[in-house]
C-alpha cells in the first residue's frame, strides 16, 4: 500500500499532465500541478524547520565535538526568522501611514534588511569567490598531460585562458595581415562558437532524452527506489 | 492632405466665377497656405480599414476570437502627426443593436485577438481608425464569428510525434526486457566505483557523505540521485559503513529517509538505519555549501557522492573533499558543472549517463530495457540531424550551382524549421 | 623543490591567487579592451532601438553572483537611461530585488531627470521559476499587479497602457543560473519573437552559447564580455569617462589576467612535477 497509492498518483499525474499540454482544455493543469507542489514544499519547510531545531539542541545538549557550530546555526536561525516575521525595524509607507505591518518585511532599513545587506550579502559573496581559488588548485592537481586526450584538453584550456585577457587581444597586432585568427581572443572565440557549441548541443540533447526516459520509468514505475519500503 | 485639396479647389472655382474682390482672393490664398502650414487642422478623418475578418482562435478552449484587416491608406508612421494614431475594435454578439468597445491597438497594428468571448456565441465586430482629424467610418465584419473549442493542439502536433515515438521506444523495450531476452549494457567506470568508494570507506572506518544537489524533488536529477542513494545505502548497510545525507530541500530529506530506510530493510540491517544521519540545512545554495564543506573538513568522510542538481557549489564541495583525501564520485546533467565535477572528483557521470544510473545499478532487466529505449530516441535525433545537414547542405550547394533539386531541398528546409523544429514542434 | 611541489600545501596556491588578484586592485591595472563580435551585438542591440523604446530588464541573480554580474547590469542600466529607454525591471529569484534596488539607485544618483513610474519601474520579484514568464508574455497584469511599492500598474504612466511582455521592444536578461536566460529565451523571447540579449556568469556561457544568434540576439559571458561592453559604452558616451563607476568590469579585468597568468603557470608547474615524477618513477 505505501508504495502502490504513491505510485499511482505518481502516474496518474505524470499522464494527464504530459496529455494536458496537447489538450487545450487542461493546458493550465500544469500550472496548477505546480501551485500545489509549491503549497506542499511550503508545509515541508516546518519539517525541515523542526528538524534543523531538534538535530542542533541535541547536539548542544550533548555537548558533541563542533556543538558551538550548531549554537551559531541555531542562534542565526531564530534571530532571522523572529525578525522577519515579527517585522522588527520596518516603519509605514506613504501608502499607509498608520499601520507599519502593511509595509514589506525586508523593506529598506528594517532589521532583516540589515541582516540581508551586512550578514548575508557579505557572507554569501564571499563563499562565491572562494570558487576562484578553488579554480587553481583543482587546476595545479587535475589538468596533467596524460595522454593524448588530455593534452587537447589543456592546450584548449590555455588558449581559453589567454583569450579572455588582456593579453589575448594583444597578438593581433604582431601577427601578420590575413593572420589574425591565430589571436588567442580569436581562436577563444571560434572555440567557443564551434567545439564548445556543438559539444553542448549533444550533451544537452543526450540529457534531453535522459529525462524523459527516467520520467517515464518513474511514471510507468519501472523505478520505484524513491518511494522507499514497501512495508506499511 | 484631401481637406486642403478641396480648399484650393474652392479658392480655385471662387476666382473663376470672378464674383470675388481682389481682397477676397488674397483672404483665400491667405486661408489655404494657414491650413496647408497646420496639418493638424488640414487633416481630415482617415480612410477606413479594409479586408477585416473575425475568426476563431486556433487551438483554443473557444474563448478567444481573431480579429485582423488591412490597414487604412492613411495610416503612415513617418507622418507628422500620424493620421493614425490608434484603432478601436468594437464588438456586439449577433442580433444584438449596438456595439461596444473592446479594445484599442496602435498605428500599424492589422490584428486584435479578443481573449473575452463566450463559447459558441456568435460575434460581429467593427474596426473604426482613429486620427487627430477624427474616426474613420466604421467596417463591419460581413461574417460573424463564434469561438469553437478545440480538442487537440494541432501546433504542437510534430511535438506529440516525437512524444508517442520515444514512449513507445521505451514502453516496447521494457516489455521485451520483461520477456527474459537479455540486454546488453557498456560498463561505466563511473557507478562501478561507486562499490569500491563504500568499500575503502568501511575498510578507514570513515563515513559515506551522499549530497542529492540542491534542487527539490520535483527536479528529475534529484530523482534520479534518490535512486543512487538507494545503491549506496545498500552497500553501507551490507559493510556495515556510516552513511550520511545532508539535504537542501525538506522534501528531499523525508524523500532520502524512506529511500535509506527501505534498502537497509531490504539488507536485513534495519538496526543499523540511522534516521538523525539524514538531515535538512537550508534551501540557500551558498549556506548549504559553507555547512556541507564544513561537515566535510570535520568529519574527513572517506567516499563523496554528488548525484543531483548542481550550481557554483560543485567546485566548493568537491575540491574541499579532495583536501582530505576522499574518493568522489559525481553525477549531474548540468552541463555548466560537468567540467568542475571532472576535474575535481575521482569519477563522474556526465549526463545521459547519470540518468542510466539507476538502471545500471539495480541490474534489472525491465530498467535495462528504458535504457534501449532511450538509444532509440538518440538514434531518431541523429537521423534527424544527419538528414536536416544533409538536405541544407544540399539546398546551399544548389543555390550556388546548377545542381537538381534545390528548390526542392530549400522547400524540406523550411518545413523541417517550421515544423519539426519550429512553433509546430519542439519550441515551447 | 620537487618534494615540496609533489607535496604542495594548497594554502601556497591560495595566497598565490590571492596576490594575483589583490595587487592589480591595489595598483589599479586597466586595459583597452577589443570587443568582439558578440558584444558588438548586444551593445548595438540596444543602441539602435528608437529612443524611448521599451526595455524589460529582467535581473535574475543574487549577492553570490553579484560580483560577476554587477558590471554588466549597471552597464545595461545606464545605455538604457542614455537611450532614454523605458526601463521594467523585475526579478525571478527571491534573493534579486536588492540587486534592483542598487540599480534603480544608480538611475536616481546618475541620472536624476529620470522619473519613477515614467522612465523606470521596478516590479520586483514574482516567485514560481519560470510560470511569471509564461504569464506576464501573454497578461501582465495576471501575475504582476503593482510595482515592488504597491502602486498600481494602472497608475503610473509607463506602464498604465502595457499589456503584455510582447509589447517590449527588448529583453536584457542577466542571469546567474535558474531561472535565467534559458526560461526566457524559452518562454519570451523565442515564442513570441522578442528580441533578446543577455549576460550571464562565466560557467553559465558555454550552455547558452547555442541559443545564439537565432535565439538571443547576443550574449556577455562574465567580465571580459562586461569589460569589452564597458569599453564601447564609454566609447560611444564620453561623457561616461567622468564616472569612474563606469569602469567596473575594466577595473577587474587586471586581476583577471595575473590570475589567469597564475593558473597557466600552475598547470606547467603540476605538468613539470608530474613528468619529473614519472622519469623518476614516483607515479
Amino acid at each position: 500500500m505505501k508504495r502502490t497509492v504513491p505510485m499511482i498518483i505518481a502516474a496518474t499525474t505524470g499522464f494527464v499532465l504530459i496529455m494536458s499540454h496537447f489538450i487545450p482544455l487542461s493546458e493550465e493543469w500544469g500550472s496548477k500541478a505546480m501551485q500545489w507542489f509549491n503549497v506542499l514544499a511550503a508545509i515541508a519547510f516546518v519539517l525541515g524547520g523542526s528538524n534543523l531545531m531538534r538535530m542542533n539542541l541535541q547536539k548542544i545538549s550533548d555537548r558533541r565535538p563542533g556543538w558551538g557550530y550548531a549554537a551559531v546555526t541555531l542562534i542565526a536561525f531564530l534571530v532571522t526568522l523572529s525578525v522577519g516575521l515579527l517585522k522588527v525595524g520596518v516603519q509605514p509607507t506613504s501608502s499607509f501611514p498608520t499601520n507599519a505591518w502593511a509595509a514589506p518585511y525586508n523593506q529598506e532599513g528594517s532589521s532583516l534588511w540589515w541582516l540581508y545587506e551586512y550578514l548575508y550579502k557579505p557572507l554569501a559573496s564571499t563563499m562565491f569567490a572562494l570558487l576562484a581559488f578553488f579554480i587553481a588548485s583543482a587546476a595545479f592537481r587535475a589538468f596533467r598531460a596524460k595522454n593524448p586526450e588530455a593534452i587537447a584538453l589543456l592546450s584548449t584550456a590555455f588558449i581559453v585562458l589567454m583569450g579572455r585577457t588582456y593579453v589575448g587581444g594583444l597578438m593581433r597586432d604582431i601577427l601578420p595581415r590575413g593572420m589574425e585568427w591565430l589571436s588567442f581572443d580569436s581562436m577563444t572565440n571560434y572555440i567557443m562558437g564551434v567545439f564548445n557549441l556543438a559539444g553542448m548541443r549533444a550533451i544537452t540533447i543526450g540529457i534531453a532524452l535522459g529525462v524523459a526516459s527516467t520520467s517515464l520509468k518513474v511514471l510507468l514505475g519501472v523505478d520505484r527506489s524513491y518511494l522507499g519500503s514497501g512495508d506499511d | 492632405m484631401d481637406r486642403s485639396f478641396d480648399i484650393l479647389h474652392f479658392a480655385f472655382l471662387s476666382f473663376q466665377s470672378s464674383v470675388v474682390t481682389r481682397v477676397n482672393v488674397a483672404f483665400g490664398v491667405a486661408l489655404v497656405s494657414m491650413l496647408m502650414c497646420h496639418p493638424v487642422l488640414a487633416q481630415s478623418s482617415p480612410q477606413s480599414v479594409t479586408d477585416l475578418v473575425a475568426k476563431d482562435h486556433p487551438n483554443d478552449v473557444g474563448t478567444t476570437l481573431d480579429v485582423s484587416w488591412s490597414l487604412s491608406p492613411d495610416d503612415d508612421p513617418d507622418a507628422d502627426p500620424p493620421a493614425v494614431s490608434t484603432y478601436h475594435i468594437l464588438r456586439k454578439r449577433e442580433g444584438d443593436a449596438e456595439f461596444t468597445k473592446v479594445g484599442e491597438v496602435p498605428l500599424q497594428s492589422t490584428s486584435f485577438t479578443d481573449k473575452n468571448v463566450e463559447r459558441k456565441q456568435a460575434y460581429l465586430y467593427q474596426v473604426v481608425a482613429v486620427g487627430p482629424g477624427g474616426e474613420s467610418a466604421a467596417v463591419t465584419t460581413t461574417e460573424a464569428a463564434t469561438p469553437v473549442m478545440e480538442w487537440f493542439r494541432t501546433d504542437r502536433g510534430w511535438l506529440a510525434v516525437f512524444v508517442l515515438l520515444i514512449c513507445t521506444a521505451v514502453t516496447t523495450f521494457i516489455v521485451i526486457a520483461k520477456s527474459g531476452r537479455e540486454l546488453y549494457i557498456r560498463n561505466i567506470p563511473g557507478l562501478e566505483a561507486v562499490d569500491e568508494a563504500v568499500g575503502r570507506a568501511t575498510e578507514m572506518g570513515r563515513a559515506c557523505l551522499f549530497v542529492p544537489g540542491i534542487q527539490d524533488i520535483n527536479d528529475i536529477q534529484t530523482v534520479a540521485g534518490i535512486t543512487v542513494l538507494s545503491r549506496v545505502a545498500s552497500l553501507t548497510a551490507e559493510y556495515g559503513a556510516r552513511l550520511e545525507v545532508p539535504t537542501a530541500r525538506s522534501l528531499v530529506m523525508t524523500t532520502a529517509r524512506e529511500t535509506v530506510e527501505a534498502s537497509y530493510l531490504a539488507e536485513g540491517r534495519p538496526d543499523a538505519y540511522r534516521k538523525d544521519d539524514i538531515y535538512y540545512l537550508t534551501d540557500e545554495q551558498f549556506g548549504y555549501a559553507a555547512a556541507v564543506t564544513g561537515t566535510i573538513t570535520r568529519e574527513k568522510p572517506a567516499a563523496c557522492f554528488y548525484m543531483g542538481t548542481f550550481y557554483a557549489e560543485s567546485l566548493l564541495l568537491a575540491e574541499t573533499a579532495n583536501g582530505v583525501g576522499a574518493i568522489q564520485v559525481a553525477g549531474t546533467a548540468e552541463p555548466a558543472q560537468l567540467p568542475f565535477f571532472v576535474a575535481a572528483c575521482d569519477y563522474t557521470l556526465i549526463g545521459e549517463e547519470f540518468f542510466a544510473a539507476s538502471a545500471y545499478l539495480s541490474g534489472e532487466p525491465i530498467q535495462l530495457g528504458s535504457l534501449r529505449g532511450q538509444d532509440v530516441g538518440k538514434l531518431l535525433v541523429a537521423a534527424l540531424v544527419l538528414i536536416g545537414c544533409g538536405v541544407a547542405t544540399w539546398g546551399s550547394v544548389a543555390a550556388n550551382t546548377e545542381l537538381v533539386g534545390g528548390e526542392m531541398a530549400a522547400s524540406l528546409m523550411s518545413f523541417l524549421q517550421d515544423n519539426v523544429l519550429g512553433s509546430k514542434g519542439f519550441l515551447p | 623543490m620537487y618534494q615540496f611541489l609533489k607535496t604542495l600545501d594548497r594554502r601556497w596556491i591560495f595566497l598565490l591567487i590571492l596576490l594575483a588578484v589583490a595587487i592589480p586592485i591595489y595598483w589599479g591595472w586597466q586595459f583597452p579592451e577589443r570587443p568582439s563580435p558578440m558584444v558588438r551585438s548586444v551593445f548595438e542591440a540596444i543602441e539602435n532601438l528608437p529612443d524611448g523604446s521599451h526595455v524589460w530588464m529582467a535581473y535574475d541573480y543574487d549577492p553570490g553572483a553579484q560580483g560577476e554580474l554587477h558590471p554588466m547590469a549597471f552597464a545595461f542600466t545606464r545605455q538604457c537611461a542614455l537611450k532614454h529607454h523605458k526601463m521594467y525591471f523585475m526579478t525571478l529569484w527571491p534573493q534579486g530585488p536588492p540587486m534592483i534596488q542598487e540599480n534603480i539607485d544608480l538611475l536616481k544618483r546618475e541620472f536624476p531627470d529620470l522619473t519613477y513610474g515614467e522612465d523606470y519601474v521596478n516590479l520586483g520579484y514574482r516567485p514560481g521559476y519560470e510560470g511569471p514568464i509564461k504569464l506576464a508574455v501573454t497578461d501582465l497584469r495576471s501575475t504582476i499587479a503593482a510595482d515592488v511599492d504597491g502602486t498600481s500598474l494602472d497608475d503610473m504612466p509607463m506602464t498604465a497602457d502595457v499589456k503584455n511582455i510582447q509589447e517590449m521592444d527588448l529583453i536584457i536578461n542577466t542571469s546567474a543560473g535558474y531561472p535565467g536566460t534559458k526560461e526566457w529565451v524559452l518562454y519570451a523571447s523565442t515564442p513570441y519573437n522578442i528580441p533578446t540579449v543577455a549576460g550571464c556568469t562565466g560557467v553559465q556561457s558555454p550552455y547558452l552559447y547555442p541559443y545564439v544568434p537565432r535565439q538571443l540576439n547576443g550574449l556577455l559571458g562574465a567580465i571580459k564580455g562586461a569589460a569589452e561592453y564597458e569599453f564601447l559604452l564609454l566609447e560611444a558616451y564620453p561623457e561616461l569617462r567622468e564616472n569612474p563607476n563606469a569602469r567596473e568590469a575594466l577595473r577587474r579585468m587586471g586581476p583577471q589576467l595575473l590570475a589567469h597568468l597564475v593558473i597557466i603557470a600552475l598547470i606547467i608547474v603540476g605538468n613539470i612535477v608530474y613528468f619529473v615524477g614519472r622519469s623518476r618513477g614516483d607515479m
